[in-house]
């Protein structure tokens, strides 16, 4: 019953949500962004960082520092909070958790498939995936050829099986199809976990309901724009669109038949949420549509906080420092590589 | 008892009036103490979490677990006050009016102080957990928000006062 979560949710939930509240204090501000932003070498980027809460991963790390340690220290954090988490959690506050880790496995399921595909080697590629995502007998991912042997080895026993119905196909796996079936896995996660939040009912349905939409029209989006020039025809184009969402069922006709970035505009503007983001670009450019639409998101996840009593935090969370490693990569990329004035580019500030 | 109809408002002055007044007497204490936990553990189990990132809030978060107990307290207190009402009658006046009017005014007077002091609970419960995590955030919030919980407090105390105003009048027939 919408509106009496307060009277039950305590009992399972209440530790969880103030512990995670608590570590959203712990997001980098707009002045710790500002100290970084100014630093001249990633042992300075170190420095301001050991200040802030990533201080005891990364203090005993060697110089010379590389981008990569870094952010793989700061993903280290993450996990190390998620899995505290998770431990604590009891259902269905546990299948929540995972659910939001599904989007990281498929992710990591198609590096390893595309990394055996131009034949790299099995190690180097487990080694770049993102530890969210990991399950066992992710390595024997290498050893199939076509999408049947790769359900039939590995995937049936993971939690992404039955997202795989409709992407079993007996052509053998290159580019195109690999892309076709991440966007296929990712459009059945997104539905799954859209069902499952519907099911939850109250406060987290709705607010679930509202960020979710908001990450299908974007894939459906980022779907359009990466498909134009290329073969796929139209029909496979809105096979990949997800069920729900704003652009659901009119925006998606409109979208798949879209050619060229002027058209998708043309199409996002009649919804009063997206006209606004794409008000900020002017036409033809399409390189800050990816940070307008973070923007967007971060907005939304830090409006996930203004409620208490349900869910929603635990996924705003998990987004929003995924967003502060992404910054981080990006000031540490740009200081790396001497390119300081392209810094602000693509810093998303959360606060 | 032979009774002459067999109505069900015959049968519900022929409930003695005893039953209804220990039964008023067990839900003001019972379901005060069902609000008082209710509240408590709301409370409690935000606050252990907020205060793991913010140590500082432990002591004066306490307060709002405080406000939930004194609602079990009320609860308590007119279970005594109320329990002091019951004198014995001669079994020939049992049913009489006055005797039953003395057991009804015992039975609504429970139901009064636990139910009010049942919500009440629930709400200081509620006010005290988004109070730690506010607090924990920051720190000037803290006294703005014991306002609100003290204003819920206040709920439990109307039920007090309206419950012993209505067990005052609770007069059993006297003896002979």
């Amino acid at each position: 019953m919408y509106g009496f979560e307060a009277m039950t949710f305590n009992i399972h939930g209440g530790y969880l949500e103030a512990i995670v509240r608590g570590h959203r204090s712990g997001l980098l501000t707009a002045a710790d962004y500002n100290n970084l932003c100014q630093c001249e070498t990633l042992e300075d980027i170190k420095m301001h960082l050991s200040a802030t809460e990533y201080g005891p991963y990364l203090q005993n790390e060697p110089s010379p520092l590389h981008t990569t340690t870094i952010v793989e220290k700061c993903t280290l954090k993450l996990v190390d909070e998620y899995k505290q988490m998770l431990c604590q959690a009891t259902e269905p506050l546990s299948t929540f958790l995972e659910y939001i880790t599904y989007g990281h496995m498929i992710d990591n399921v198609v590096l390893i498939v595309t990394g055996t595909l131009h034949e790299r080697d099995v190690q180097e590629l487990l080694e770049k995936c993102h530890p969210l995502g990991m399950f066992d007998s992710i390595a024997t991912l290498a050893v199939a050829q076509n999408m049947k042997e790769l359900y039939r080895l590995v995937l049936v026993d993971t939690p992404l099986a039955p997202y795989f119905s409709e992407c079993i196909t007996s052509e053998d796996l290159d580019d195109m199809n690999i892309e076709i079936m991440r966007n296929t896995l990712y459009k059945a996660y997104l539905e799954d976990f859209y069902r499952f939040c519907q099911k939850l009912g109250g406060a987290t349905a709705e607010i679930m309901s509202d960020l979710l939409a908001f990450e299908a029209d974007r894939r459906a989006v980022n779907i359009t724009i990466n498909s134009i020039g290329t073969e796929l025809t139209r029909d496979d184009r809105r096979k990949l669109y997800s069920s729900f969402g704003l652009l659901y069922p009119y925006g998606h006709e409109e979208l798949a038949v879209s050619e060229d970035i002027d058209q998708v505009r043309a199409v996002m503007e009649k919804y009063p949420p997206y006209q606004s983001i794409f008000s900020k670009l002017s036409y033809g450019e399409s390189q800050l549509l990816d940070k307008a639409f973070y923007e967007e998101e971060v907005k939304r996840l830090c409006l996930a906080f203004e409620q208490q009593f349900h869910y929603g935090v635990f996924f705003a969370y998990m987004r929003l420092r995924e967003q502060e490693i992404r910054n981080l990569m990006w000031i540490s990329e740009c200081v790396a590589q001497n390119q300081k004035s392209r810094v602000h580019d693509s810093v998303v500030f959360i606060f | 008892m032979a009774v002459s109809s067999s109505s069900w408002s015959t049968a519900l002055v022929h409930i003695s009036p005893y039953t209804f007044a220990s039964i008023g007497i067990a839900i003001s204490i019972g379901v005060s103490v069902l609000g008082a936990a209710w509240g408590i553990y709301i409370t409690g189990s935000s606050l252990i979490g907020a205060a793991i990132k913010a140590p500082r809030i432990t002591s004066k978060n306490l307060i709002s677990v405080i406000f939930c107990e004194a609602v079990a307290i009320y609860g308590v207190i007119v279970a005594i006050i109320l329990q002091t009402k019951l004198e014995s009658v001669p079994s020939s006046k049992i049913y009489d009016p006055e005797s039953l009017r003395a057991g009804y005014a015992i039975f609504a007077s429970g139901i009064i102080v636990g139910f009010a002091n049942l919500v009440c609970g629930l709400c200081v419960g509620i006010i005290g957990s988004s109070c730690a995590l506010s607090d924990a955030q920051n720190s000037s919030l803290f006294v703005k928000i014991l306002v609100i919980e003290i204003f819920g407090s206040a709920l439990g105390l109307f039920g007090v006062i309206v419950s012993i105003i209505m067990s005052a009048q609770a007069t059993w027939p006297s003896k002979g």
